[in-house]
């Protein structure tokens, strides 16, 4: 177990890079601490596979160091790294038994045989295939072949860190649940670091201790579940967190008046951005409440008169679109809560908005 | 018109699906909502016509179609991988489908730029597929789709291979796109999530057979057995057995027998065993001021996403998952009590049939 | 239940195919068939014969030594390309500019007719003007193929060997492109070397492709003709005289139409079983 640190790293697939947009990473400084658990987001195309793959020694970085345990590893290959990936399609050998399986990179190792049996079978204890060692491991399912190309990497007691690559891709939403459930046990039992790679906000944010968001080949933010949800230090973090994402909209912002489109809003704290700054409110959609209307009542200070465009049943929450003059504000109210048919106002929790100048979070009373 | 009439279909002795009966309705959505080899994709090859059933038949607008091959049939399908002629521009390949039918050129140009609006293509009509992304890609084959006019429209997780932030968007247009078109659609995943999200219809499957086909929400709020209710769920759905005697309904918790009361719909039901679930999100972690049925459960483990909590607990033998708003800490091990509205439980009887579901949440309250 | 409407028509578009087979396979076969039950002396002259032939053939030393040197052949040459093969195939290049011109590199030698293989072989290992022939006299071999069985034995393998390994080669590579990238990475980090990986991973995944290959170049092999027909004659003496030189030897040399036919037939009976055997025997392997 390690703890994995990176400094000045970047990196371009093209040969002689000159522009920004040439690198797949922009120069990321960050330490991932000994037995955390941690996940990269982002979107496809944004370097965190390219980020994955320069720890785990696939890669070599165009420049930068990468270190485990104060110990440089960049020019290591993976096979000296000791590290254990999972991929997102399951590689199992098909011809092996899941036991012998699991004996794979022991034996390779050149472990005494006595040692990898033990091993083997406490791995399948903790994997819950014990019923299973002597089956041929293709004929598992999805789920169950995960584990065993997890488990490929947990009987090596000496692996720095586990990597996975999008490890849920192919498996059903019920034993997505599962499968989860059983890596987080097994985390906490061994305290491996392990470092997880997804486009999927929920399984980062459920999986992880410290979430790093990726855009455009940087490190956006880095953070808890809760201050990404709640603190968003960049509108594509607030965009990206959260179902719907974060609505982000244009408003002017003076001291601790701010105005969407000429309606006011109230907002918490003073704010200062320069004055050629372009300036956003975002407020999650969890954070909007909506009152019917019947289109005459003019609204009170801090209400937005909108049209409801669109209303969807989704069980246990309603996602409401409405629209306030050319912009679409969705929000999320609980089942069972009346949603107006027509005109509405809605209305901002105050302590929830963030304010942005140029796409970064402003602190109260700073100026950019 | 789409109709399936007991439809069976049975390779080397195992049956893949089995009596399948549906009425798919113009301008309709249809989800077909299932795991993993639950017969999604077999049941689409049918109604598309690549295979034919081992018995049974299937009619569109009334008339049998078993015997008209594919080629012949207005059959328009999506599948899971991005599907476009590589070499063909996005325009030619949205188009390719009517310069096939032979249509005018200047129908067919007009009902390109529809089709690419539609699906916010328009600035990549000149570009080949593949120098665009993957939800670039999706959005040409589902054009490609749309304009072709056909009257079944099959789309096999045609989102499962995109980003999760571009699904979100083209989960809440596509029903709108679906609306404006007259044919009928029928949509494979294995999410609950996309299924309510899309709405129209739902058929759930399980191992070959619809369990259930009706509205989607109707599906989601009164399943019609429990394995329809474990299809449609996510989280996963919380079960245990209970013993319901006159208003009562007991359980069995650490040893000891707790109990609730009944409302007055549910108490009328027979004395008997039944199968208590009840959604993650209807667990609480606090009594308010109503009666609730509670118990005891030792937490294994929980999520935090930032806006909710996810706690895995253990009680007796079950595993059970508590959505809890907000942040929740509770740490793994913790004796913890759980409570639920005796409102807004499901009783499954030992068929596993539904008995009693909780009354829909009236509006406002 | 519906009853379903079997559509008869369907029939008549098969007819042009049964009718194809039926002349090229069937009525054929049968006139063999015919033959090899009969004894004839002149045209529309025919005795039968019964099981003579085929009893005659069983018990002939010719028989049994074509057959006996028919099986070494096609064991040696399956030994040497199988694995040559393979071996070839994990040299190449996985992308890149290079793929392309191995890829026609290796397909040259199958485009050359089986008599230009055999012609090209027999000047070219001519003891006295041929390169090879010359060539291994030159370093001190003393080697000439029209006079020592040793050495028409080499050449004729070689020649084999040198024609088709590469249908061998482009199979593996075929099945060694489809193994997604994630299998090596995963092999890597596991700490597999390079026996591990080509024993757990990439043999199994060109299984398929390899008893394709197998099957191909034993039929192939079983009836090879041309080439040492067109190189040696089946000599010096008969020693490569494989079965098919042999058959013909029979049926136009000797015009001993009978003989040939009743050979023939269990030639035939033979390739399919053994080609049976093997697929049997591999593909059940896989279900277990």
């Amino acid at each position: 177990m390690a703890s994995i640190a990176i400094e000045n790293l970047a990196h371009s697939y093209i040969e002689n890079p000159v522009r920004d947009a040439d690198y797949a990473l922009k120069s990321i400084n960050y330490e991932w601490t000994d037995g955390g658990a941690y996940a990269l987001l982002g979107p496809s195309g944004c370097g965190k596979t390219t980020l994955l793959n320069v720890i785990s020694g696939l890669l070599t970085p165009s420049q930068g160091t990468i270190q485990f345990n104060n110990r440089n590893v960049t020019s290591l290959p993976p096979e000296e790294r000791n590290i254990a990936q999972v991929f997102q399609f399951p590689v199992i050998y098909d011809t092996m038994t899941v036991a012998e399986n699991l004996a794979f990179p022991l034996a390779n190792r050149g472990l005494d045989k006595t040692e990898i049996t033990t091993r083997v079978s406490q791995m399948l204890e903790t994997l819950d295939l014990s019923t299973k060692a002597g089956k041929r491991a293709n004929k598992l399912t999805a789920d169950e072949k995960q584990k065993i190309s997890l488990g490929r990497g947990l009987v090596r007691h000496d692996v720095n860190a586990i990597l996975f690559d999008e490890p849920l891709t192919v498996i059903d939403p019920l034993m997505k649940w599962e499968l989860r459930t059983q890596l987080k046990e097994i985390h906490q039992q061994l305290r491996h670091t392990m470092i997880y790679v997804t486009h999927d906000q929920t399984e980062a944010l459920t999986f992880a201790e410290k979430v790093v968001v990726m855009h455009e080949g940087s490190v956006v933010q880095v953070g808890t579940p809760e201050e990404l949800f709640n603190e968003p230090e960049h509108t594509f973090v607030g965009y990206f967190i959260g179902s719907p994402g974060m609505n982000i909209l244009p408003v002017t912002v003076d001291g601790s008046h701010a105005t969407i489109d000429g309606f006011p809003v109230s907002i918490n704290g003073f704010y200062t951005p320069s004055k050629d700054a372009r300036t956003e409110l975002g407020i999650r959609p969890e954070h909007i409440s909506i009152k019917a209307t019947n289109g005459t009542r003019s609204p009170d200070y801090n209400e937005l008169p909108v049209r409801v465009k669109r209303v969807s049943d989704i069980g246990r929450q309603i996602v409401i679109a409405v629209t306030l003059g050319n912009h679409t504000i969705n929000l999320i109210v609980p089942e069972g809560t009346s949603v107006p048919e027509k005109h509405a106002f809605i209305t901002f929790d105050t302590e929830r908005i963030s304010i942005f100048a140029n796409d970064r979070r402003l602190s109260v009373a700073s100026s950019s | 018109m789409l109709e399936l009439k007991l439809v069976n279909k049975v390779v080397r002795r195992d049956s893949h699906i089995s009596n399948v009966s549906l009425l798919l309705e113009r301008s309709s959505l249809n989800v077909l909502l299932g795991p993993t080899l639950s017969g999604k994709t077999t049941l689409m090859r049918l109604m598309a016509g690549l295979d034919k059933p081992t018995s049974g038949d299937i009619l569109i607008n009334g008339k049998s179609v078993l015997d008209v091959p594919v080629r012949k049939r207005n059959v328009a399908m999506v599948y899971q991988q991005f599907i476009n002629y590589p070499g063909l521009t996005v325009y030619e390949n949205i188009a390719s489908p009517m310069r096939l039918a032979g249509n005018t050129k200047s129908d067919i140009d007009r009902r390109v730029r529809e089709a690419a609006s539609l699906l916010r293509l328009e600035p990549y009509l000149d570009r080949t597929p593949l120098n665009l992304s993957g939800g670039q890609q999706q959005r040409t084959a589902i054009a490609r789709a749309l304009v072709k006019d056909a009257e079944l429209v099959l789309l096999d997780e045609p989102l499962a291979n995109l980003d999760y932030k571009l699904r979100e968007e083209l989960r809440l247009e596509l029903p709108k796109i679906f609306a404006e078109s007259g044919a009928v659609f029928v949509y494979a995943t294995t999410e609950p999530q996309e299924a309510l999200l899309l709405g129209g219809n739902t058929a759930t499957l399980s191992e070959g057979r619809v369990t259930q086909f009706n509205s989607t929400i109707e599906i989601y709020n009164k399943p019609a057995d429990l394995v329809t209710a474990r299809t449609f769920a996510d989280p996963p759905l919380n079960t245990m057995n209970v013993i319901k005697r006159g208003r009562e309904l007991q359980i069995k918790s650490n040893g000891r027998i707790k109990s609730v009361s009944l409302n007055d719909r549910a108490s009328e039901l027979p004395d008997d065993k039944y199968i208590l679930a009840v959604r993650a999100h209807h667990v609480l972690l606090s009594p308010d001021n109503q009666s609730k049925l509670s118990f005891n459960a030792i937490v294994s483990g929980s999520e935090i996403t930032g806006s909710e909590t996810f706690i895995h607990v253990q009680s007796g033998e079950h595993r059970w998952v508590v959505l809890a708003p907000g942040v929740c800490r509770v740490a793994n091990g913790d004796n913890i009590d759980l409570f639920i509205d005796p409102d807004r439980l499901y009783l499954f009887d030992k068929q596993q049939k539904l008995a009693h579901e909780p009354a829909k949440i009236a509006a406002g309250a | 239940m519906i009853a379903k409407t079997v559509n008869q028509r369907a029939w008549f578009l098969v007819l042009p195919v049964l009718l194809i087979v039926a002349m090229n396979a069937v009525i054929p076969l049968m006139t063999v068939v015919n033959y090899s039950v009969q004894d004839t002396f002149s045209p529309g002259v025919f005795f039968y014969e019964g099981t003579k032939w085929y009893k005659e053939v069983l018990t002939s030393p010719r028989f049994h030594g074509a057959l006996g040197r028919q099986l070494t052949f096609t064991a040696i040459i399956l030994a040497i390309e199988i694995p040559l093969g393979v071996m070839i195939a994990l040299a190449m290049p996985r992308s890149g500019p290079w793929v392309s011109v191995c890829l026609v590199l290796m397909a040259i030698p199958l485009l050359i007719p089986w008599n230009v293989v055999g012609a090209m072989w027999n000047i070219f290992a001519l003891p006295d003007i041929g390169l090879l022939g010359f060539g291994l006299n030159y370093i001190g071999f003393d080697y000439n193929y029209t006079q020592q069985p040793l050495a028409a034995w080499f050449t004729v393998v070689l020649m084999d060997v040198w024609h088709w390994t590469s249908l061998v080669v482009l199979l593996a590579y075929a099945g060694l492109s489809s193994i997604p990238d994630a299998y090596y990475q995963a092999a890597r980090i596991d700490g597999a070397n390079r026996w591990a990986v080509f024993r757990h991973i990439q043999l199994p995944k060109m299984k398929h492709v390899l008893i394709i290959a197998l099957l191909l170049r034993f039929m192939d092999s079983f009836m090879i003709y041309t080439e040492p027909f067109v190189l040696t004659g089946g000599g010096p003496g008969s020693t490569t005289t494989f079965l098919s030189i042999d058959l013909v030897k029979a049926a136009i040399g000797e015009f001993n139409l009978g003989l040939a036919a009743a050979m023939s037939i269990l030639y035939f009976l033979m390739t399919l079983l053994i080609c049976w055997v093997f697929y049997t025997v591999m593909m059940r392997e896989e279900e277990t």
